[in-house]
């Protein structure tokens, strides 16, 4: 009876142990490149607080996936993995984990989020995994020196800010702008882009900040106030719901600023039509990426065949939702690398051919706006263009404008 | 005789199991080593917890908060102080010992639901403490803080997840025999009795007031202690990482692995570190249906949790094999 009950123990540890070893690392083609297929890896929100931008992970998913019917890159198909990490640091963490050490994948591509990408920053550089298309406007994903296998893919909000700050410095110089800014790094990176970008004159041309909270209800006491400022131009650096708020509050006390608006909430679907297309007549924002739903590119190519993929291949997704573009995008810039890379795909090959895009023009960035990196430079997209609003759609004005 | 030898097979399994988890980061890849490190991290919470909730009654719904205080201790004495990080893990106890007691001192006007209802707004509120400006300088804001992962010490031959991972074993199996003779003594049945009759553990003479706060307290050092650990072991702490979910997934490790059972602390952080991925794994669409059918199916099969489970199938095939030959006993 007792060497029974040591059999089974025994049997049990021998199950345990083998279905630990079942969970070891494989071996076969290095860093996940075969003949057949290269393993590119991804982390987005599909679920949790931010996972309004899963569609950017589902859009990524779908471009690949024309891509591998269309025959993959150089007969190899892409094998995206993107795995959820539901916003959370330490989730990104294990999940980039997984995907370096586990699926063996050659890069990552497109990982979102700003304290997400922070928290796998270190590792993925110790590892010298190529860390690109971070999909995040924090400027910290541009520093070759200290992070060589990290490049970011946005326009950065600083960037973006220093657009503004060359416009109105050469119209309107003596302009008295109040800020208001969600309090956090986004926020502060764009007040700090303005105010590097107006230079000496920023202590005397920012007459009043103000910030709110993600969680506050309203900012319509914000708005009272930097209207009571006196201030002519207001620097509106909001997410979606806030900047309804904002534009509308502004509109109802009879403020009439020169309003400068942050890409991040120029869409005309989920933030302009809410706040009332009336009242957003004259707003100002950068753009870089064509709007699919804007009816100026009603006839261009690119947008046709952008539509086309969409219809095929995310029949249920928002077609609204320009979210979806710069997934898009990002898949584009994916397949650019790896055919620049050939035949060898090596990790320090990637990082390479990632920071030799020269003035390459995008299919569905904005005329003009190209990619542009080099060794020294990991900024990809670093030039917008200023557009106002109508009534109707965004119309573009000006020369496209360098951030540099 | 049968008590002493089911005794013994307790403390053989228990060594075991000791053995096991001491093999298992040579034997699995990093990555899994890393993973079980955050199995560890998370039973330390759990079993403080349990000690609060399972044995002493008091319902939390904010221990995310504790375990955020216990890494933002560590995080910050590494990053500003320089601080050693084995140095951090008691600093970061003490600390949550000390917001325990001071939070359990008005909590102990609370009863059941009010004092869920009160620790849950602890929960939620910590990211929003953690992003407050005045504080900044120190936690990093939203940006949070990067932390280094320390290497071996003494030039073993060992990569620096398997030396975590040992390190942080040492630490819970400490934490865990301190919880065991704490429940086995005095403290213990005080605990319990005030859980079961608080009027009568009274009018024993037990200070029902001095050992709830107490209670509070240690649970939040255990989960501070979990709290350094897993800073150390994920290499960065920012308010996004401690969400109000954080605090109910330690509620549901505690419920699924068993109330007021040690070994159930463990069963729960398997689930808590597992359970996740699987349901991503299975559907990517709805991963967190999947995990709702998941609790489902184990509260439904498993209604006194993981621990209690097993405790009756362990006696099931006792009494089964007693039945079939062995002396006849009373199931215990």
């Amino acid at each position: 009876m007792e060497t029974k009950r040591w059999l089974r123990a025994l049997a049990l540890a021998a199950l345990a142990a083998a279905a630990f070893a079942g969970c070891g690392e494989q071996s076969g083609y290095e860093q996940g490149v075969s003949d057949t297929e290269i393993k590119v890896g991804s982390t987005n929100p599909y679920s949790g607080p931010a996972s309004a931008y899963g569609t950017i992970g589902r859009a990524e998913s779908a471009y690949f996936k024309m891509i591998n019917d269309r025959g993959g890159v150089n007969g190899r198909k892409i094998n995206f993995i993107s795995l959820d990490d539901g916003y959370s640091p330490p989730r990104t963490v294990e999940q980039v984990r997984k995907l370096v050490e586990e699926e063996q994948v050659l890069f990552l591509a497109g990982t979102l989020g700003t304290p997400t990408n922070t928290a796998i920053h270190q590792y993925v550089n110790s590892r010298g995994v190529p860390h690109i298309f971070v999909n995040t406007g924090a400027t910290k994903w541009g520093d070759p020196k200290n992070f060589p296998w990290t490049m970011g893919f946005n326009l950065s909000y600083t960037a973006e800010s220093r657009i503004y700050a060359r416009y109105l410095l050469e119209n309107k110089p003596d302009a008295k702008i109040a800020i208001l800014y969600q309090n956090d790094d986004y926020g502060k990176d764009y007040v700090e882009g303005l105010k590097k970008g107006l230079g000496d004159r920023a202590a005397k041309m920012i007459v009043a900040e103000a910030s709110y909270e993600v969680t506050d209800p309203t900012v319509d006491s914000q708005i009272v106030s930097l209207q009571a400022s006196g201030a002519d131009t207001f620097f509106n650096v909001t997410t979606p719901k806030f900047a309804a708020q904002a534009i509308r509050k502004a509109y109802d006390i009879g403020w009439r600023p020169l309003h400068i608006l942050n890409n991040v909430s120029s869409s005309v679907g989920s933030v302009l039509a809410p706040a009332g297309l009336e009242k957003s007549v004259g707003l100002i924002t950068a753009l870089y990426f064509k709007d699919p739903i804007d009816p100026q590119w009603a006839n261009d190519d690119d947008v046709k065949a952008y539509t086309e993929w969409f219809r095929k291949y995310m029949p249920d997704a928002d077609f609204k939702d320009a979210f979806n573009v710069s997934g898009y995008l990002i898949g584009q810039g994916v397949v650019h690398v790896l055919e620049a890379c050939g035949d060898e795909l090596t990790r320090a090959n990637v990082m390479k051919q990632m920071a030799s895009i020269s003035d390459l023009q995008m299919p569905m960035m904005l005329p003009g706006i190209k990619w542009d990196t080099g060794p020294e430079d990991f900024f990809l997209i670093e030039s917008g263009q200023l557009a106002r609003f109508d009534g109707k759609e965004w119309k573009l004005f000006g020369e496209v404008v360098s951030a540099r | 005789m049968r008590g002493m030898e089911a005794d013994r097979a307790r403390w053989i399994l228990i060594a075991v199991v000791v053995v096991a988890a001491c093999a298992l980061p040579f034997v699995v890849s990093s990555y899994r080593v890393f993973q079980f490190n955050l199995v560890l991290v998370y039973s330390i919470v759990l079993i403080g917890l349990n000690l609060l909730t399972g044995f002493n009654g008091q319902i939390s719904l904010g221990h995310g908060a504790f375990y955020a205080i216990g890494a933002y201790v560590a995080a910050i004495l590494m990053h500003h102080a320089g601080v050693p990080y084995w140095a951090t893990v008691p600093a970061a106890g003490l600390t949550c010992f000390v917001a325990g007691c001071l939070f359990g001192l008005p909590a102990l006007r609370l009863h059941g639901h009010y004092l869920a209802l009160a620790t849950f707004a602890l929960g939620v509120a910590m990211p929003q403490i953690l992003k407050y400006q005045g504080l900044e300088h120190w936690t990093g804001g939203v940006q949070g803080i990067v932390i280094s992962k320390p290497k071996p010490p003494l030039g073993l031959p060992l990569t620096q997840d398997q030396w975590l991972y040992l390190f942080t074993l040492a630490i819970a199996l400490l934490m865990f025999w301190i919880a065991w003779n704490l429940l086995r003594g005095r403290i213990g049945r005080a605990m319990v009795a005030i859980r079961d009759h608080p009027i009568a553990a009274e009018a024993m003479g037990i200070n029902v007031a001095a050992v709830k706060t107490l209670t509070f307290g240690v649970s939040a050092l255990y989960a501070g202690v979990g709290g350094a650990l897993g800073a150390v072991v994920v290499q960065f702490v920012a308010p996004d990482s401690f969400v109000a979910l954080l605090s109910i997934s330690f509620l549901i490790g505690i419920v699924i692995g068993g109330l007021a059972s040690i070994s159930g602390a463990i069963y729960g952080a398997l689930f808590i570190q597992f359970v996740p991925n699987i349901a991503d794994q299975i559907s990517r669409a709805a991963p967190w249906a999947v995990y709702g059918l998941f609790l489902l199916a184990f509260v439904f099969l498993m209604p006194t949790g993981v621990a209690g489970f097993l405790r009756l199938a362990w006696a099931r095939l006792t009494a089964r094999r007693a039945a079939a030959g062995g002396p006849i006993r009373e199931p215990r």
